[in-house]
């Protein structure tokens, strides 16, 4: 039941060597589908914080601004 | 149970929450997609009919298994938006449809590429098929509801109505293999036979695909939650001394 079903790495890139293009196309979509959805929601959350960590600053500086006319 | 279900209502708990639960999903994803995957490209044997082509399997039948489970959550959260009014549901419900588009967009595609090797054809207008696209589109709809009204409580009612009449469609594409003479095969039954047409050597590393997916399914709707908590609660006290504390961004 255990047994590798390709006897060189060749062979397996082969996939049988029919439907080579099918099997890979599957798998290729099918890690860019866990790359996009794992690496998308990280890049708006540092993009989230950034522009918070600004506002913040931008309002610091305002407030510092006013204090001084005062 | 109540106090339970109040806080799990709340933004800022869930948020906590997930923080802890996250290194976990992303261990145990890591563990079984590693063994899903070795065991269905390296070990599964070839098929009497298909021969290397079953390995499509055990990406597609995931992939689009899970994809039948989203719209469900969606209109069960929007059921809870519009019953109890709990914001953390919303969240959910918005989070949930980009990644059920991406499901049933990935599903419909490695069903094509199955299609032309097993039936010959990238499309039919199969019931299958067809009610599987209708799905893809209504997830497009949500999507496309959200962003055209900008009362986030608006928005949020009308796409809890549209993902429950929506969610009509689900039972469709489920039975669509039974109810009508389809291309697309029914279901296979598990069976423990060895000598069986789907013996456990086959549908083992299945079923350990399939709980690597949803496991990454959980990992991919949290992080997207989190995103709209953090957007949502941006002005409350804990979201600003969260931004103060984070470096490096």
């Amino acid at each position: 039941m255990f047994a590798f079903q390709f006897s060189s790495l060749s062979e397996f890139l082969q996939m049988g060597g029919v439907y080579t293009f099918h099997i890979w196309a599957v798998y290729l979509l099918f890690a860019v589908f866990i790359g996009y959805n794992l690496l998308q929601p990280k890049m708006v959350r540092r993009h989230f914080l950034r522009e918070q960590k600004r506002r913040a600053a931008r309002d610091e500086e305002l407030a510092s601004k006013t204090n001084t006319q005062k | 149970m109540w106090l339970w279900f109040a806080k799990l209502g709340s933004p800022r708990w869930f948020y906590e929450l997930s923080d802890k639960w996250l290194p976990w999903l992303y261990l145990s994803m890591l563990i079984m997609m590693s063994i899903g995957l070795f065991w269905a490209l390296l070990i599964v044997p070839e098929d009497y009919q298909q021969g290397q082509t079953i390995r499509i399997m055990y990406i597609h039948v995931p992939v689009a298994s899970i994809s039948l489970a989203c719209f469900p959550l969606m209109a069960v959260a929007g059921t809870i938006t519009l019953v109890w009014k709990m914001k953390l549901a919303d969240m959910v419900a918005q989070s949930v449809a980009p990644i059920g588009a991406w499901f049933t967009g990935l599903a419909l595609a490695t069903g094509a590429i199955w299609g032309d090797q097993i039936w010959g054809t990238w499309w039919a207008w199969d019931a299958r098929l067809t009610s599987l696209l209708i799905q893809f589109f209504l997830f497009i709809g949500v999507i496309a509801l959200r962003s055209a009204i900008d009362s986030t409580d608006a928005a949020a009612k009308a796409c809890a109505v549209l993902a429950i009449v929506g969610a009509i469609n689900v039972p469709i594409i489920k039975y669509s293999v039974d109810w009508w003479n389809t291309l697309h095969q029914p279901a296979s039954n598990f069976s423990m036979d060895p000598v069986s047409p789907n013996p456990p050597e086959v549908w083992v590393p299945l079923l350990v695909m399939i709980c690597a997916v949803y496991i990454f399914f959980a990992i991919a709707l949290i992080l997207r939650t989190r995103n709209e908590i953090l957007q949502r609660e941006r002005r409350s006290q804990w979201v600003i001394d969260l931004v103060a504390r984070e470096k490096n961004v």
